[in-house]
Parts: structure tokens; C-alpha cells; sequence
């Protein structure tokens, strides 16, 4: 901390708006504050700062809240300010009680106290209602009790604190706190504050919960230039000081701004479409001073409400570079179009001036095509090989001895009979089964039989088919019979006692069923694939699971590879189902999804005999069966003259520079492409990126879906690290690291994630003008450091902990794959403090919640004995409940009189009447609702031994010896030179 | 003049670096192919994995002659290259078969641009040796 910035607030002069250091302990600015504001507010200031020493009592405000608050100032003497040293509200809040001398204290000592105390800080909070000074709903106080006195080890961190509750409305950058006298007492507050709304003093709290307020200032900067900065999203925040740094609702990306206003409307959907830095870089020289990643994130695929579908004998491309007519090319003329990929003149032809919308003719620009950047275009048959395929599926069940003791088959076998007819498919859709063990059990279902018939082909070293058809048959025709054999399988395997399985023969054996017309394989797979071709050992030690080096990240054998690109070429898409007990070399079984464009769903240590391991598979399924999902596709990206796309992210097969090809596409898959700038950009305004998948609708239409990005182009440095999208190159470092660990070692590409972190801010500490000593981020990267080390801390990264091979291998399979917003939550799942949630009145308006409760930053400092945090990490959610938290609640919610009868294991929550358990469920059911597969619900007692589940989520805490975020980020400010 | 043990291994040099150029000259195309979308990643891979251990091979063995027949700067210009050869099989991709190329990644463009800058080098590098051999095989013809 730079003691010279803490200016004492006395000593704190303002001179024409520009010399006022509010000093890191004092004021916050970060509105827009014009002169005369300025100055009516240091008028109120050093009327504050005089009272600081004398009653220790004393409430700052910035900007424009001072401004109508001098009354509420002589309320001082009631109110109290917490002595947290350094850290602030986002805004406006000023917590000082203390003379400042005090709160130089090295900020290092306190962090660590907190975050290493992380359990008796939950267990501090006094549950009872005395101690605490209660407001009603209404803001009002209640009572106005003695300031507490922490008597634990933190004393001396926090001897009084006090929230003031702004009224007004929450912005996005603040907390927000209430206190009811509901039925559930006093949980943690928070400090509820606007930056642009007056404030009001009404509502005071007192508690004895720690809590850090935001610092988002720079020490040495002027008021104006702050407000201006803001203005131009140009700010930063000290990340050393700032605690909460995570935005109050979700993380929104960066705004692309292009020089026209009509384009930023019809821009690609940041949903669809991210690019790593919203303003490209001119040359390779400054993408390299930068030192920020350059690529872009897609999700081609994504299911849409609406997407405008155009069906024309035409589809407009420039005759070049074979780029889709799109809403950011020039019209030379109304004949004439200019391509903005690669600047060739194209004619128009005559049809594309007829608008189909409002049946005018003349104007080009208001073609649907012009007028969206996401748009499918219903192909003409220049754009097929070969007629489109029908819809084939054909399922391979793993029916080797632990599989069959697992349970699993009666279930897929149920789902799949019931899901059948919602196959996605027309009147061709064709289906088949086969199962395998150490031998392959294939099913032939003849026209005229009543029923299937087994045919067993032991021979597993050379494989051929048995017979020629009708071992995958027409779904519509043979429902009856494919119905039948479903309820049958479950039980023709009941007693086998075979404990091998020949997976590799059966892909053989289904590569050469589906060669003719393409389509999907779905594995299920429980067990090692140990005889015949493609045979693995079990090549983990679990010795060495927690050790630094991990061996065995690459496959054992190409083979799988192998056959995965044989059935590319035949639009054949394998996915992967692990439902494993042991392990089972996902390394070398994933080569099969990845390289034939599949996807990898992993349920490690499947019992039947547990019913929420049948509800997760149960819902994966029914949506993995019913999704949509298109066949021979390729996909094609294509970008402006001067940038080359040169490294490729996801499950597919590279065909050439800029093809990818892809047996399948579904709606879950993401990719990522790396960037690189090979040419001087200068001379133009924009680039584009133009994504164009190909492929055939389970219907058996050709269709093109065509997204457009286009981004500005900058020369300016500081543009370019303010325009940097956080979560977008969270999304492409992890992928970089991924590729890293597998070709090099984990240590490489965890080092390599922490120099991303630490290139980044050095950059920035370069650019500034005066560098405090602090560790400074851009605003709009503030996240960046707290992403590293959820990254490093992820299962696919970390060190020290024991984790399964598979475990590790699955979770990077997902983080190349997964799109973005799925990623982020993996790495950095949303902490909600649901207690004080369920008391308020939810509303719901066009689907959304509100209020929406705030995330809180994954640390044991934000838990709260007398709370309950719901963790939402993607795939999982987990439900904490605290352990002194009020009756009330678990009765509310579970129907519970005792805190100990909360069961060990509980994976719903039961459907009560109570207001409380229905706006708790309804807020999960929203959270659900937006995830494409169904997460389960776990509640964990406080002392639960399911509690590591939950608390080695808290990646800002220093987890066995993973560093502490805080302590990250002092490592990262040591590096920067 | 007369015709020695050394002046026949620099014969058989001759001839086996001429085919060393052929090599290097198919390579170079095979890659200009592939980065032009001529050819798809599979076949390139399938035809020029086969061709990686021969060319090792005859390479390493002109260095055998030398190595009998006592030409040591000729073995010393070339150690560095059969280093490089064996360095590079050794940390090949995860293959069953021999040879050097993997259809999945070849097409990363930063793999693609060393390769094609690989074939460059060794085409020059067997031009400049054939020019050496020859006067190593008239020199050795003199003397």
C-alpha cells in the first residue's frame, strides 16, 4: 500500500477539480463529477473530515450523494463506520472510524487472517437477534443497541461495523442489504448504495459481519479525470484493495462499437459471437505490446427463438473469397457490392433488389440479409455431394459384467423406448442397437418376425457384418419390434458374468453399419475397453494423482483416433457416454468424440441403486436424445485479408486452413479459433469474421447458417486494453492451456496461465502515465486475475489435490469444447446467498427473476454461519446450509424441526407451501432453466462430511496448498517488473 | 588416379543425395498442396508418412560409407542432420504406424509453417551437399 496516497482527509486539497487525492481510505468517486459539484462536495468533505478525529464518526459520500446529503451528516453521531481499513463500497460509501494512521496496516496480515479463518469466521457470527440491531422492512430502526464487540481472533480487524442502506435503486457495481424482522433472523448484510441516487440515511444496520466494501478508484487520480475516464469506460481498480471485484448480477461483455450506429445493432450476438479484444489491433506489433490473446469464441449452433431463414434459387456470395453477402458490406451502387473480406467488387444479381418482406424493389439494404448478422439460408442443391442423409442413430451398450451390475441398461433402455418417437427425424429416420462384451451382440429386426433377433459374432479381431440389413431398420416402420427389444435387452444380459469388453471392435463393427448413409453412434461405456482391437491397460497410478507431474494427459494408442477420422469421412459422429467405476482412459476413448465432432458426457461411478444418479442420467439424456442436431455439416470460418486463423479449439476434424468438418453439430458444442495478424491493418476501418455452417436438418434439408462479427479496428494501446472482453480470453487461455498440458506438461500450462495474467497487467502498468503501487487493472479486466485462479484451481489444472485421471481429463475435454458462458461457470460458479433471498417478494418479469439475489465471491469470508449459499456450478449445484442458521428456515424449506435432521444426503428439495421454499425453488427452477442440461441439486449440512464439495469450490481460499487469491495476486504483482 | 574405397562411397553419395532432393522437392509440394486445399490432410498424411524412415534411412546409410571409408568432414556436415532426424522421430505424435505426420494436427498453421520451412531448409541443405560430394569424389579421384 502506498502510505503516501493516504492522504488524511483534512490535509485533502482540491484545486480547480484537478489536485483532489481522496486518499484509498477516504472517498470514492466514480460518477461524473462537474466542478461546482466537486467543489460543493469538498465542502462537505472537510466539514467530515474535522469530525473523523474528534467522534471517530463520520460518513463520506462521493460525488453527488454528498451533495444532498450535508443534512444527513449531522446524523453522524448515530452512525458508525466500520474500522475495515482500506476497503470501500464501489461508490460511495466511506467506512472510517478509526484515525487513518491506523489503517496503513499492511493489508497482507488481515487478508490472510481472514481467508485462513475461514471456518471459525463462519462459526463467529452470534446467532442471536439481541446483538443485532434489526430493521424492518421498511428501513426504519428498530432499536439502536450498543456497538457490538467481536471477541474472536478478528477483533481487531473489525471492532464495529455498520451498514448504511442506501434507498434508491442497486446499480450494477453495488450490494445490496436488508435486514427484515421475517421470520428468519439476521443474516448477513450488506451495504446497499447507488452511486447516482441521493442518499438516505433513514435505514441504518448494525452488525458485527465483516465485510468488504469496493475500492474502484485510482489513489493519485483527479476527480474529473476519473468521472471522465469512467465516461469512456477508460477506468481501473486496484485489485490489491478492492475486494469485490464481481458485478452484482452476471459478468456482460463488452460493448463492440463500430463507427456506424446501425451496424452496432445488427452485430453478431455476443451469445454466438465473442472475439477476445472488441477493437482489433492495426498491426502484430501492438497485438504483441498488448500482450492480450487474440481469437474469437463461437457457438455456432445455439439453439435461437428466431432466426430469419431464407430460401432463394441464389445465395449472394462474392465471386472471390465465396464470403455471404452480409449487413457490413458496401454497395458501391445499387448493382454493385464490395466484399468486406477481401475488398472485391461483386455485381448484384437482379433478384437480390426485391424485398421478399415488404415486396418492394430498388433497395438492396433492406434484404434480411443485410438486415442481421445470424441468418440461415435454405440451400439450393449446388451445395450437396450427395442427397441429404436421414436421421441414423445407433446406440452401443456396454453389457460387460460391471456394466451390468451398475444398473444402467434398464434406464437408457426405458428412456430411449420412451424418447423414441422424439428422435429428431423425419419418415427416414433409421435406428439400431448393438451391445457389446467380449463379444458384439448385433439385432436384427426382419420385416415379418414378431421378434428380434440375436446375432453373436465372437470373432472380434476381424470384424464383419453378419448380414447385410435390417440390423439398423426404419424407426416408423419397426417401432414395435425396436420397442420390444428394448424391453428385452436389460434382461438378456441379466446373468452374464463376461468381464470384458471388445469397444473397439464394435466401433469397427458400427463404422462399417453406418458407412453407407452417415450419422450418430452413441456409446455408452462403463468399463475399460481391455480385448480385441483398440485394447487399453490401465495405465493410472493412483499414487501419483496428487503428485506435481501428471503423466498419461495424451492417448495410449492412435487407434481410436484413427477409426474417429474414418468415421468423419463418412459423417459418422461418435458420442460418448462414460459411466465409469474405474478407469478408464477417457485420454485415449476421448480421440473418438474429438476428432469425429461428438460429444463427451461423463458420469463417473454410475449406481442404479442411487436415484440421483438415475435423475442425472435421466434428464441427460432425454435432452441428449431430443436436442436438435444437424448431419454432415462443415463448418467454414472466414476472415478479413491480413488476419489468419491458425489454431483450431473444439471436437472436429480440420480438412483445410479454414474448414472444419463435422459428422455432427449439436447445440451444445462451442469452438475456438486463435488469431493471428499477418498484414498491417491500418488502412482500414473494420474487420469481420464470418462463421458459415453447413449442414443437413434432421428433416433433410441443406441449410447454411451464416454469423457475421465485425469489430473496429484500433491503433491505440489503451483502446485496445480497455476493449478487452475478460471472460473471452478466460474462455481462449483455457483452451491454450489445455493444448499446452497435453503437448508439453500440466507446470507449463500453469505457468503459462499465470504470464497471461501477469503480461496483461504489466502492460497496463506500462501505459499508465503515473503507476501507483498498487496492482492496477482496467475495469473491464478486473475479473481477469480471479478467472486465473479459479482456472488453476479447476480439476483440470490443479496440483496437490487428489484427483482422478478421468476426472482431469474430462474437465479439459470440456473447457475446449464447452460454450463460453457454460465455461465461466464451470471455473467460477455463482455463490448466492439464498437465506435473505427467500424472504423477499420475487416477481417475474419476461423471465427474469427479480431481484435477482447478488453473486458473491467464492470465499468462506462471504459465508455466514446463520446463512444458506446455493453454488451454482454449471452441472451441479450445491445448497449450504449453515450451521446456526435460524429454525425457521430449514422448517420453511425442508419441513425439518432440527438442524441435525437434515439428512447426509438430500438431492431435492421437498415441495412445500411455504412462501419460502416456493420462491427458493422457483429461483433454482430459473437457474435451471437457462442451463442446456439439467444440474443437480445437493444440500450440504454444515457438517456434512459432502462439505469438501462444497468448500473446495471457494477457489479464492487458500485450498491445501493452492495459493489464496489474495496471495495470487501479490505473486502476480512481484512478476510485473 | 586411381579408383578408391572413398571415391566410391562419394558415387554412392551422389546418387543417393540426388534422390534426397527428390524427396525434399515432394515434400515441399506436398505441403504447398495441403496449405492450398488441393489435397485433404488424410492423404497427404498417408502419402508422405511412408517415405519419413527411407529417407532417414538412406541418409544415414551414406553416412555409414563415410564413416568406413574415413570421410570425416563429410560425417561431421551431416551429424547434425541425422541428430535432428532421430530427435524429431522421437517426439512424434502417438501413431501405430511410422512415419511423422498426424492428419489432426498437421493442420495447425503453426505446425504447417514449419514443416513447409523444414522441406525448404533440407532441399537446400542436400543441394549444397550434392555440389560438396561432387567435389569430394573428383578430389578423391585425383589424389
Amino acid at each position: 500500500m502506498n502510505q503516501k496516497d493516504d492522504l488524511l482527509p483534512n490535509e485533502s486539497n482540491f484545486v480547480g477539480g484537478e489536485s483532489f487525492h481522496p486518499g484509498k481510505n477516504c472517498t470514492v468517486y466514480n460518477e461524473i463529477v462537474t466542478e461546482s459539484k466537486c467543489l460543493n462536495s469538498v465542502e462537505s468533505l472537510s466539514n467530515i473530515s474535522g469530525s473523523i478525529y474528534k467522534s471517530d464518526r463520520s460518513i463520506f459520500s462521493s460525488g453527488e450523494p454528498v451533495l444532498s446529503n450535508n443534512g444527513s451528516i449531522s446524523n453522524r453521531g448515530n452512525l458508525l463506520y466500520n474500522t475495515r481499513p482500506v476497503l470501500n463500497n464501489s461508490g460511495n460509501i466511506l467506512n472510517i472510524s478509526r484515525p487513518i494512521l491506523n489503517s496503513n496496516k499492511p493489508l497482507v496480515n488481515i487478508k490472510e487472517i481472514l481467508l485462513n479463518s475461514g471456518e471459525p469466521l463462519l462459526n463467529n457470527h452470534k446467532p442471536t437477534n439481541s446483538d443485532i440491531l434489526i430493521l424492518n422492512n421498511s428501513g426504519n430502526v428498530l432499536n439502536s443497541g450498543p456497538i457490538l464487540k467481536r471477541s474472536d481472533a478478528t477483533d481487531a480487524l473489525s471492532q464495529q461495523f455498520q451498514n448504511v442502506n442506501l434507498s434508491g435503486r442497486i446499480s450494477s457495481f453495488e450490494h445490496k442489504t436488508e435486514y427484515s424482522t421475517n421470520s428468519i433472523p439476521p443474516r448477513i448484510s450488506q451495504v446497499n448504495s447507488t452511486t447516482n441516487r441521493l442518499l438516505d440515511m433513514k435505514s441504518p444496520n448494525y452488525t458485527n459481519f465483516n465485510f468488504y466494501n469496493n475500492v474502484v478508484d485510482q489513489p493519485n487520480m483527479s476527480v474529473t479525470k476519473a468521472g471522465f475516464n469512467k465516461i469512456w469506460g477508460m477506468d481501473s481498480v486496484d485489485l490489491l484493495q478492492c475486494r469485490n471485484v464481481l458485478p452484482f448480477e452476471k459478468v456482460s461483455p463488452p460493448r463492440i462499437k463500430l463507427h456506424q450506429d446501425l451496424l452496432d445493432r445488427v452485430n453478431c450476438s455476443s451469445e454466438i459471437f465473442r472475439c477476445t479484444l472488441t477493437k482489433i489491433p492495426d498491426s502484430n506489433s501492438l497485438l504483441q505490446k498488448s500482450r492480450l490473446p487474440l481469437g474469437i469464441l463461437i457457438h455456432p449452433f445455439k439453439d435461437l427463438n428466431s432466426i430469419s431463414t431464407i430460401q432463394s434459387n441464389t445465395i449472394v456470395r462474392c465471386r472471390l473469397c465465396r464470403t455471404y453477402i452480409n449487413p457490413f458490406v458496401y454497395f458501391v451502387d445499387s448493382k454493385r457490392w464490395k466484399c468486406n473480406l477481401c475488398y472485391k467488387v461483386n455485381e448484384l444479381p437482379e433478384e437480390f433488389l426485391f424485398d421478399p418482406a415488404t415486396k418492394s424493389y430498388g433497395d438492396p439494404s433492406r434484404r434480411p440479409e443485410i438486415r442481421t448478422s445470424t441468418i440461415e439460408f435454405i440451400a439450393p442443391s449446388e451445395y450437396m455431394l450427395r442427397p441429404p442423409q436421414p436421421a441414423v442413430y445407433l446406440f452401443i451398450f456396454d453389457v460387460s459384467r460391471l456394466a451390468v451390475e451398475s444398473g444402467y441398461l434398464s434406464i437408457v433402455c426405458n428412456i430411449i423406448s420412451e424418447e423414441m418417437s422424439r428422435l429428431p427425424g423425419d419418415s427416414r429416420t433409421q435406428i439400431g442397437f448393438l451391445a457389446v462384451n467380449s463379444a458384439i451382440h448385433f439385432f436384427s429386426m426382419q420385416d415379418n418376425v414378431s421378434q428380434p433377433h440375436q446375432l453373436i459374432m465372437l470373432d472380434v479381431d476381424d470384424i464383419f457384418l453378419p448380414c447385410p440389413e435390417n440390423l439398423i431398420v426404419n424407426l416408423k416402420e419397426r417401432e414395435e419390434l425396436l420397442k420390444d427389444l428394448l424391453s428385452q435387452l436389460p434382461n438378456m444380459f441379466k446373468d452374464n458374468n463376461d468381464t470384458n469388453c471388445a469397444l473397439g471392435a464394435a466401433l469397427q463393427a458400427a463404422l462399417k453399419l453406418m458407412s453407407p448413409t452417415g450419422g450418430r453412434i452413441t456409446v455408452f461405456q462403463l468399463c475399460l475397453p481391455n480385448i480385441g482391437p483398440g485394447a487399453l491397460q490401465a495405465r493410472e497410478d493412483p499414487n501419483t494423482r496428487s503428485g506435481k507431474d501428471i503423466p498419461y494427459l495424451n492417448p495410449a494408442t492412435d487407434f481410436y483416433k484413427r477409426l474417429a477420422l474414418d468415421c468423419s469421412g463418412q459423417q459418422i459422429a461418435v458420442d460418448l457416454f462414460l459411466m465409469n467405476c474405474q478407469y478408464s482412459d477417457l485420454a485415449t476413448l476421448s480421440g473418438i468424440c474429438k476428432f469425429s465432432g461428438g460429444s463427451i458426457h461423463y458420469l463417473p461411478l454410475f449406481q442404479a441403486s442411487k436415484i440421483h444418479h438415475i435423475e442425472i442420467l435421466e434428464k441427460i439424456l432425454r435432452r441428449y436424445l431430443t436436442r436438435r442436431i444437424g448431419f454432415e455439416a462443415v463448418m467454414r470460418i472466414r476472415c478479413t485479408r491480413g488476419l489468419t486463423i491458425h489454431t483450431y479449439h473444439g471436437n472436429f476434424f480440420v480438412r483445410s486452413t479454414d474448414l472444419l468438418s463435422l459428422p455432427n453439430i449439436n447445440p451444445d458444442a462451442g469452438f475456438g479459433m486463435q488469431v493471428s495478424i499477418e498484414e498491417n491493418l491500418s488502412d482500414m476501418q473494420n474487420v469481420a469474421f464470418q462463421v458459415a455452417l453447413l449442414y443437413t436438418s434432421s428433416t433433410g434439408e441443406r441449410r447454411i447458417r451464416v454469423h457475421t462479427l465485425c469489430l473496429p479496428i484500433s491503433s491505440n494501446l489503451s483502446d485496445i486494453l480497455y476493449s478487452a472482453d475478460q471472460q473471452c480470453i478466460i474462455g481462449l487461455l483455457a483452451k491454450m492451456a489445455v493444448d499446452k498440458s497435453v503437448q508439453s506438461s500440466l507446470s507449463d500450462a500453469r505457468d503459462a496461465l499465470i504470464n497471461a495474467a501477469v503480461d496483461v497487467l504489466s502492460s497496463y502498468k506500462l501505459l499508465q502515465s503515473y503507476p501507483g503501487s498498487g496492482l492496477v487493472a482496467p475495469q473491464n479486466l478486473k475479473l481477469l486475475p480471479v478467472y486465473i485462479i479459479a482456472l488453476l484451481k479447476c480439476r483440470a489444472f490443479r496440483f496437490g489435490v487428489n484427483t482422478r485421471l478421468d476426472d482431469r481429463v474430462y474437465i479439459m475435454c470440456q473447457l475446449k469444447s464447452l460454450p463460453l458462458t457454460q465455461l465461466i461457470q464451470l471455473i467460477y460458479p455463482d455463490l448466492y446467498p439464498v437465506h435473505i433471498y427467500v424472504t423477499k417478494i420475487i416477481t417475474e418479469i419476461d423471465g427474469q427473476l427479480n431481484p435477482h439475489p447478488e453473486r458473491l465471491h467464492l470465499s468462506a469470508e462471504k459465508l455466514d454461519s446463520r446463512g444458506a449459499f446455493l453454488l451454482d456450478a454449471g452441472d451441479q449445484m450445491f445448497l449450504y446450509i449453515g450451521k446456526n442458521i435460524h429454525p425457521s428456515f430449514y422448517y420453511n424449506i425442508f419441513g425439518i424441526d432440527t438442524f441435525t435432521a437434515i439428512p447426509e444426503e438430500m438431492y431435492e428439495l421437498p415441495e412445500l407451501a411455504t412462501p419460502e421454499s416456493q420462491r427458493l425453488r422457483t429461483f433454482i427452477a430459473s437457474l435451471q432453466e437457462k442451463k442446456p442440461y439439467f444440474a443437480t441439486l445437493q444440500i450440504i449440512r454444515d457438517d456434512s462430511c459432502f462439505r469438501t464439495q462444497f468448500t473446495e469450490r471457494l477457489i479464492e481460499d487458500r485450498f491445501e496448498n493452492a495459493l489464496s487469491y489474495y496471495e495470487f495476486l501479490q505473486h502476480i504483482k512481484s512478476q510485473i517488473k | 588416379m586411381a579408383f578408391s574405397l572413398p571415391a566410391f562411397s562419394y558415387v554412392v553419395a551422389l546418387i543417393v543425395d540426388a534422390i534426397l532432393i527428390f524427396f525434399a522437392i515432394f515434400h515441399v509440394i506436398a505441403f504447398d498442396e495441403l496449405k492450398t486445399e488441393f489435397k485433404n490432410p488424410i492423404d497427404h498424411c498417408n502419402s508422405l508418412n511412408p517415405l519419413v524412415l527411407p529417407e532417414y534411412g538412406i541418409h544415414i546409410f551414406i553416412n555409414l560409407l563415410f564413416l568406413i571409408t574415413g570421410e570425416w568432414m563429410s560425417l561431421i556436415l551431416n551429424v547434425p542432420l541425422i541428430a535432428y532426424h532421430i530427435n524429431r522421430y522421437r517426439n512424434r505424435p502417438v501413431m501405430a504406424r511410422t512415419g511423422l505426420y498426424d492428419p489432426t494436427s498437421i493442420m495447425n498453421l503453426h505446425d504447417l509453417n514449419t514443416c513447409q520451412r523444414e522441406g525448404w531448409v533440407k532441399l537446400a541443405f542436400y543441394l549444397l551437399s550434392f555440389f560438396y560430394y561432387l567435389y569430394g569424389m573428383i578430389s578423391s579421384l585425383i589424389h
